[in-house]
């Protein structure tokens, strides 16, 4: 079955290989792991799509398509994650496993080497990254960023948490702010990746069919030109146990939509001290984080407030997170219910079934999560970030442990610290 | 019991039929913690207009999205909650052409089963539920309302399609989902949930006999023939108009442009098509082809450009989306590599490229719990086998692309359907 293990190919390069023969397909991921700050969030984001364009050997997109057209369509991705406060930016690959390949060929090895060249080996001008690669990602990258608002759902939790943790390095978005990012040039972009390349710790995960030793051998292969770093850098996650405002801050902003957006977001306070992760899922699946969740039966359901309201925690910053869908007049009604909600599981007022609802839901999310090998990719990068090892059967018997108290606690724990609404725009606007 | 397997993919399929008609097919899959069932209806938001005791019945739009919201609802209380506190994870999906419901779970496999087969064969509506959903749904309809991704596609429909009802919005209006009433919901369950009318997909490690018996077990043996609909009869190739626009509150314009093409209804000539015109849309803009890197390195187009080909409800069609300033110049410039590939331009080596590279991705589908149950029980509905994708791609020519582009795709039979900014917002 599933076998993970972890070699340390050198003292900052850690690779984590997942065994596996379910799937079709192995996948590959590259990380560099640094600390999210504003200065350099859009640079981290740029730069591994700006490598994705062109190497020394392989200079555009086209002789990149070539090759991995011919790897049946292997799949390498520019990859930018944010994990409390860490950045960790590389690239994603995937591709058919060698046990399912027509003519017996074997492509991990080339797929791995690819990844290497990409990574380390990018086309340069004049000992620089080539400016037409920055300029063009440059202005894609800020488009995206800007795109941030076509989709309101996930525009009003960025807009939550900008606001909200605008004194903290959480507040800053995974892509990077637009000013910082229009002010990227290939020089100063070509200075950071040298930087970055030096300093930063790398996680290579594997998930697939591949003997591990064979992967260790592929990887330190690709990688044999990461620079000799004695001590990586070492960033991690600044928790605030305690809103920064003494008061629930509101944020509200006008946008030209047909219904209304109400996030909320709370701290989860001194459980973050000793975090029991087990407990944190259970706790969220029963307040907003799955079907039989008191918001989805209560606000959702009972009352039809809510086109959609759940809640979600990010465990590495302990934040908690309320989103939903309401229209304007029902605003103030939804934010008493969903508030109304968590002081029930505040007071005690879990059922056996919601109890149970809760513990199960956790568990059949997280193990079916490893039947995706993407799904096994994230697991293993969030145990990573975590400083945890659970195997999957660990955590499913760590979440049946979990007890009535334990989920109160963490309800009781969380305090509110802002809000954020989104208005429509009336017709003089 | 049948049981058929798939050298190429290496999969094994068990299959059954029941005494209703209804096909049950079991993907043997092991290693998993999860097992999957997917229960689906060919019924979807297109099926507006069908025959009922030899008359033809009109029922609004959404009735197939409003049912699927519905049918969780039972007598005693909600299979939805019940699936989810024992232990599955349920949802539900309407398509044009398809509703489907389905739940994976790592434990419990069979009592889940049960639940599933009995919700979605069991109507439970009061009229008070109906009011109520009509509220829960009408918040969803202002969601997408909201999408421009949703503006543009249904914008491009109506243009493709003069009266398909392929070109009105799956889930309705929030005016058309008023006029839906318990009884126009017992109807159309009635009508088309029949299992004569439904499939049953399992993929896991489970055993397919006792899947087989649960659904005999459980569901109705009473066979009844499926249902007549109307989707207004053919279209023509020509589009209504080649442009229509509209203003949102996004940062960039947001276009679709697409060509419709003959569809043929059923059967192994449809899995072609859809695998011909695949390959076509990639040959003239897929993420291999000159044209995209070009106006990629030129900034027009981004990583999120698609090509795809369709075909659902009587209807197929291409489509070429993405965002980006420069929508009518994306426009031009298919047009002219359309033109190009028709004269001789086409690349046979990049044909046999984006083959390999699909036969990839076609196995990286396989991973796919949700991909294969869908991919199967739609296969069943148009009336090919699913799992002989791989074999069918393999054998299409580039000959016979070049022909169905310079058939399906002349330059003046495309349209472009375009989200812009509104005034003011761009630089």
């Amino acid at each position: 079955m599933l076998k993970i293990e972890k070699f340390d190919v050198s003292p900052r390069l850690r690779l984590t290989c997942a065994r596996t023969d379910k799937f079709k397909t192995g996948c590959l991921s590259v990380n560099l792991i640094t600390e999210l700050t504003r200065e350099n969030a859009a640079k981290n984001a740029l730069l591994p799509r700006v490598l994705r364009r062109g190497t020394a050997v392989h200079p555009d997109m086209e002789s990149l398509a070539v090759i991995t057209d011919e790897l049946y369509g292997a799949r390498i991705e520019p990859t930018v994650r944010k994990k409390g406060e860490l950045q960790c930016v590389g690239f994603f690959a995937d591709f058919i496993d060698d046990d399912y390949l027509p003519n017996g060929e074997s492509i991990l090895e080339r797929v791995t080497a690819l990844v290497g060249e990409m990574l380390l080996t990018p086309k340069t001008h004049g000992g620089q990254l080539t400016s037409e690669y920055v300029d063009s990602e440059r202005r894609n990258l800020i488009d995206e960023i800007r795109a941030g608002i076509n989709e309101k759902r996930s525009y009003a939790l960025d807009a939550l948490l900008r606001n909200m943790c605008s004194e903290e390095a959480f507040g800053v978005n995974k892509l990077g702010g637009e000013r910082e990012a229009k002010a990227i040039t290939a020089h100063a972009l070509t200075v950071h990746y040298k930087k970055l390349l030096d300093t930063a710790r790398v996680e290579v995960f594997y998930c697939g069919n591949a003997e591990p030793g064979r992967v260790k051998s592929a990887v330190a292969d690709a990688l044999a030109g990461l620079p000799r770093t004695a001590a990586p850098e070492t960033a991690g996650t600044q928790i605030l146990l305690a809103p920064p405002a003494p008061e629930t801050r509101k944020f509200t902003e006008k946008l030209d939509v047909t219904q209304g957006k109400l996030a909320i977001g709370l701290r989860l306070g001194k459980t973050m001290l000793a975090p029991n992760y087990a407990a944190l899922a259970v706790f969220n699946a029963a307040f907003g984080g799955s079907v039989t969740s008191k918001l989805f039966l209560n606000v959702r359901e009972k009352l039809s407030l809510c086109y959609y309201a759940s809640s979600m925690i990010e465990k590495h910053k302990g934040v908690l997170i309320v989103s939903s869908g309401v229209e304007f007049a029902n605003f103030d009604r939804a934010y008493n219910e969903i508030l109304a909600q968590l002081d029930a599981i505040k007071s005690g007022d879990v059922s056996d079934w919601e109890f149970l609802s809760a513990k199960r839901a956790v568990m059949t999310e997280r193990l079916a999560a490893l039947d995706r090998p993407g799904g096994l990719e994230e697991a293993c990068f969030d145990q990573m970030i975590a400083g945890i090892t659970y195997t999957p059967e660990e955590f499913a018997s760590l979440a049946e442990a979990v007890t009535r108290e334990e989920i109160i606690a963490v309800a009781n724990s969380a305090v509110l610290d802002s809000a954020y609404f989104m208005e429509g725009k009336t017709n003089e606007e | 019991m049948k049981s058929k397997s798939y050298e190429l993919i290496r999969e094994q399929v068990y299959s059954d039929r029941l005494d209703n008609g209804m096909p049950v097919y079991v993907v043997k899959k092991s290693g998993f913690y999860k097992t999957y069932a997917f229960f689906a209806t060919d019924y979807g938001g297109a099926d507006r207009r069908f025959k009922l005791g030899g008359e033809w019945i009109d029922t609004p739009e959404g009735v197939a999205h409003f049912l699927e919201h519905k049918m969780f609802d039972t007598e005693d209380g909600n299979a939805l909650a019940e699936l989810s506190a024992n232990g599955a994870q349920p949802n539900a999906f309407t398509s044009s052409d398809i509703t489907a419901y389905f739940f994976e779970s790592t434990e419990k496999f069979e009592e889940n089963l049960k639940i599933l087969l009995s919700f979605v064969s069991v109507p439970y509506f009061t009229k008070e539920s109906v009011e109520k959903e009509q509220g829960i749904i009408g918040q969803e309809i202002r969601m997408t309302e909201d999408e421009p991704d949703y503006a543009a596609y249904y914008g491009l429909m109506k243009l493709l399609f003069r009266h398909n009802p392929v070109r009105d919005s799956v889930a309705g209006t929030v005016e058309s989902i008023a006029e839906i009433t318990d009884e126009t919901l017992y109807n159309c369950h009635r009508i088309f949930y029949n299992p004569s009318n439904m499939a049953l997909v399992v993929a896991g490690d489970v055993d397919p006999d006792r899947i087989f018996e649960l659904a005999r077990k459980i569901l109705p043996s009473t066979r009844v023939s499926p249902p007549e609909r109307d989707y207004g009869g053919a279209e023509e190739r020509a589009p209504v108009s080649q442009r229509a626009e509209r203003a949102m509150e996004v940062s960039k314009p947001i276009y679709m442009i697409g060509g419709s093409a003959e569809c043929p209804e059923r059967g192994a000539e449809r899995l072609r098509l859809d695998t011909i015109g695949s390959l076509a849309t990639e040959l003239i803009a897929g993420k291999s082809s000159p044209l995209y890197f070009r106006l990629y390195a030129e900034g027009v187009v981004k990583s999120d450009f698609q090509a795809a080909f369709e075909s659902t409800a009587g209807v197929a069609y291409s489509v070429f989306g993405g965002n980006g300033a420069a929508p009518d110049r994306v426009f031009e410039e298919i047009k002219a590599e359309i033109a190009r590939v028709c004269d001789g331009g086409g690349d046979r080596a990049l044909f046999e490229r984006i083959k390999k590279a699909n036969f990839g991705r076609y196995m990286r589908a396989l991973n796919s719990f949700e991909s294969i149950c869908y991919n199967y029980a739609g296969g069943y509905f148009r009336g090919y086998d699913a799992y002989t994708a791989s074999d069918v791609l393999l054998s299409v020519t580039f000959d016979e692309v070049v022909d169905f582009i310079r058939e399906n795709m002349k330059p003046e039979n495309l349209a472009i359907s375009v989200v812009t900014p509104k005034a003011g917002e761009t630089e």
